[in-house]
């Protein structure tokens, strides 16, 4: 009963999504108000439907339905019960119907926010975001739908992914997810933009606060998914520069590029034509993600079934982006810009410049990702670009970046005097060589990590020192303490917000510099009571423990770990054998460090346990990547508490959000 | 504006289309298409006990067009689409020099056992409990199934589900070869 009543609900949601899409965009032409109120029904009735879906297969998850083949293929009697209900997201169907969920939950916010605030500009969003839910309902309803049945059915399902049961799984696709769907919304808004003619910078005003949340979210995705490749995967790493990881990098690259190129905008009146291809770009490249791990046509680690969906995500690919820069095209007259650049040092060139590495790196990493394709279709070979080519090409990129980070919050606007450029980095340019000269003393070689140490070094300071220089102002005008420090933050969110982000950056770049350059490992086959030596621990193997857990048989090496101090902690790597993989799982053990981590995985062992291959590393700096994803978290708190006093509370109204 | 700009700003649109139609080519190629080293080879010699004791060897079966199919009790849905297909392509063919044999991948005996039952096999199925013979044909998952020729060379491989179309052309074009 379950399945008909989730395909049943499926088609009803498409069927809405589309009358509403059509509703929404006939209201705005003709301007009639009783078809809005209608379109909007409808964006609360496939809200309903998609809720519903979901909820069915939670329920067919629950009561392991292997009627229902997605059940099957995803869960098996031992699956545990929380990993039965993210089951949901585990493979393609039910990930679709999570990204139709986010969906239509923005569209209901949008909905609630804007209906009486922007009635130009809205009724054609509303026509864009339900549009693009319709063509997911559309997938879940041909090419990849949930529901299907399964027959015969069979007594036991096949069982989760095993790398997916993991607390990773519960969180990284949730959080990747909203940041995919977070940008529909500026792009919706965009294309209503063009649509109606209004390319001013409403639509920049409106969406800055969904921007910044759905590229929080992504950045956390990312961030997720390095610590669940770095914790379960058992190779001691965090990125791999896999075509799917790309995938998610190059909407967060692009749409770093438009969060900083819309202050232009905002500020000179400029660029008006650079932000809408960078949001369209943003939100193609969401797409072009989402096609990458569905069609098959590259090879990853992360690729989801094979089948239809791939030719159903590169219609709607081309639909999009071909739509999306036809109206571009057809509005290019109303997109000249206002303003001028003036000089090569002005807080716009270091704008553009951002968006000029930006753009390079995502070009770079998109020339990569599809290079075997490339190569297929040219020379008839298949050839794959590794990591190599990707951080020959990046780190200077990234470099470049990290220096821009430091000039393009300080420096003037128009065109920077030499008053203004010593006021603003004499000192931080100091300090900089200050702490290359430290580090070098204190021994580190490598010219690229002293690269980077020094201009991180740089720009902490320009940012720690703009901080005192406007705290003290605030102290001279009479303010406490309190409210010269935490108050000037909360007052001025926007510009603390984003240098907290960029703290958390630097962090991240560190952690990133410190773990490539200063990580080291051993691998060994030790005898029950024999112990191994690295960079000052003691590892000694004890044995080995076997035991049957629900859906897998588990061997557990246990090993006493010791300093110079004497014995501190043992550790309990595993080897997880599910009857559905046909190579085990490892299931390391690590003990993490704010300077460096232990990081244990278990190889090949004696079945009597007298002896086991482990291999040890000693992973410096990683935890700097949590980190720093906490102060991501912190400064994107601060950039979208609404802003106060300054602003009046009706021009508030229109771009608060929940989040 | 002038006419050039005009015509020019379609462009912006156009620029897009080899990207989009390099992406469309992927879907005429397969990454995970990587050509079994074995084709061509002589294909390695086994030998095991099947579910109802009988041995059975490759050794034995020289020179006759030998079907090896690995197969799970636990692979949904791929392994019980194709268990019908293969019990058909035994039926039509055994009468004429054509051997299947099944072989049990990684698997628990009694679930194994119901699958035969379930699907009536007839032809020879027997487990690879130190999972020997799978190593040895370089099993990647199941299912795969090998295709071997009178004089004992792997002619081909395929991986995933063999459908009746597929096994009676490979078998058809094996048994058309002289001995």
């Amino acid at each position: 009963m379950t399945p008909e009543l989730g395909y049943a609900a499926t088609v009803a949601a498409l069927v809405l999504a589309i009358y509403g899409a059509g509703a929404a965009a006939w209201s705005a032409r003709v301007g009639r108000t009783d078809l809005r109120a209608s379109a909007e029904r409808a964006a609360i009735g496939v809200w309903v439907l998609i809720t519903a879906c979901m909820l069915l297969l939670v329920y067919a998850f629950l009561t392991f339905d292997f009627s229902v083949r997605y059940v099957a293929n995803n869960t098996n009697l031992g699956t545990p019960f929380y990993y039965r209900i993210t089951a949901l997201w585990g493979a393609l169907e039910g990930s679709i119907i999570l990204w139709a969920w986010m969906l239509s939950v923005y569209t209901l916010i949008m909905v609630t926010r804007y209906r009486r605030t922007q009635p130009q500009l809205y009724p054609w969003t509303l026509a864009v975001m339900l549009s693009i839910s319709a063509f997911f309902l559309l997938v879940m309803t041909i090419p990849a739908p949930p529901f299907e049945r399964l027959s015969p059915i069979p007594a036991d399902g096949r069982g989760l992914n095993p790398l997916l049961e993991d607390s990773g799984m519960i969180t990284h696709p949730v959080a990747l997810y909203l940041g995919f769907t977070g940008f529909t919304v500026p792009f919706a808004f965009a294309m209503a933009a063009l649509i109606v003619g209004r390319i001013g910078d409403e639509w920049i005003t409106i969406t800055r606060r969904w921007t910044i949340v759905a590229w929080y979210f992504l950045s956390l995705g990312l961030l997720i998914g390095g610590w669940w490749s770095y914790h379960v995967l058992g190779w001691g790493g965090y990125w791999a520069w896999d075509p799917v990881e790309n995938a998610a990098f190059m909407p967060w690259l692009t749409a770093t590029a438009f969060l900083h190129s819309v202050m232009i905008q905002e500020r000179r009146r400029m660029l008006k034509l650079w932000n809408l291809t960078l949001i369209i770009l943003t939100f193609s490249l969401t797409l072009f993600g989402t096609f990458l791990t569905r069609s098959g046509i590259i090879g990853s680690v992360h690729a989801f079934s094979q089948g239809s969906v791939g030719q159903f995500f590169l219609s709607f690919l081309a639909l999009v982006v071909l739509g999306a820069f036809c109206l571009l095209a057809w509005r290019l007259d109303r997109l000249r810009a206002q303003g001028e650049l003036d000089s090569i040092l002005s807080r716009e060139s270091a704008f553009l410049l951002n968006n000029l590495f930006l753009i390079a790196a995502a070009f770079t990493v998109f020339f990569g990702t599809v290079f075997p394709l490339l190569s297929e279709a040219v020379q008839g070979t298949k050839v794959s670009v590794g990591a190599p080519f990707f951080n020959l090409v990046n780190i200077p990129i990234f470099l470049a970046l990290i220096f821009l980070m430091g000039v393009g919050p300080l420096i003037a606007w128009r065109r920077a005097s030499a008053e203004n450029l010593r006021r603003n980095f004499l000192k931080p340019v100091l300090i900089g060589i200050a702490g290359a000269a430290v580090c070098w003393a204190l021994g580190i070689g490598n010219a690229l990590v002293l690269l980077c140490l020094t201009l991180v070094v740089f720009v902490a300071a320009t940012i720690a020192l703009d901080f005192a220089r406007a705290a003290r102002a605030r102290r001279r005008t009479g303010d406490g303490w309190i409210d010269a420090t935490w108050g000037l933050a909360l007052r001025q969110n926007r510009r603390y917000g984003g240098f907290v982000v960029h703290l958390g950056i630097l962090v991240i770049a560190l952690g990133v510099a410190g773990s490539q350059a200063w990580s080291t490992q051993t691998e060994a086959t030790l005898n029950r009571g024999e112990s191994l030596n690295l960079a000052g621990y003691t590892i000694r193997f004890d044995g080995l423990a076997a035991a049957e857990e629900s859906n897998h048989f588990k061997v557990t090496g246990t090993f006493t770990v010791s300093d110079r101090k004497g014995p501190f902690t043992v550790l309990t790597p595993a080897k997880k054998f599910y009857p559905q993989e046909q190579t085990p799982i490892a299931a390391v053990d690590y003990r993490l460090g704010f300077l460096e981590d232990l990081y244990l995985v278990l190889g090949e062992f004696a079945r009597d346990g007298s002896h086991a291959t482990i291999k040890i590393q000693v992973n410096r700096m990683v935890s700097w990547l949590w980190i720093g994803g906490l102060l991501l978290t912190l400064g994107t708190a601060l950039a979208i508490v609404p802003e106060r006093r300054r602003v009046p509370a009706l021009a508030r109204a229109g771009e608060r959000m929940p989040a | 504006m002038s006419q050039r700009f005009r015509l020019l700003r379609w462009m912006i649109p156009l620029a897009v289309i080899p990207v989009l139609a390099l992406l469309a080519y992927g879907f005429r190629t397969d990454p995970r298409e990587i050509p079994s080293p074995l084709v061509g080879k002589p294909a390695s010699p086994f030998s095991l006990t099947a579910f109802d004791g009988k041995p059975v060897s490759l050794d034995s079966l020289k020179g006759q067009v030998v079907v090896v199919n690995f197969w799970s009790s636990w692979c949904y849905p791929a392994c019980y689409e194709e268990a019908p297909s293969l019990e058909r392509a035994w039926q039509t063919y055994k009468d004429r020099g054509v051997m299947v044999v099944g072989v049990n991948f990684q698997d628990k005996d009694e679930p194994a056992r119901r699958f035969l039952t379930q699907f009536g096999h007839t032809f020879p199925n027997a487990p690879d409990p130190s999972g020997r013979v799978s190593v040895d044909y370089g099993v990647y998952g199941v299912p795969e199934t090998y295709f071997i020729d009178r004089k004992g060379r792997v002619r081909f491989k395929q991986v995933g589900p063999v459908s009746d179309d597929l096994l009676k052309r490979q078998i058809e074009t094996l048994l058309a070869e002289a001995a």
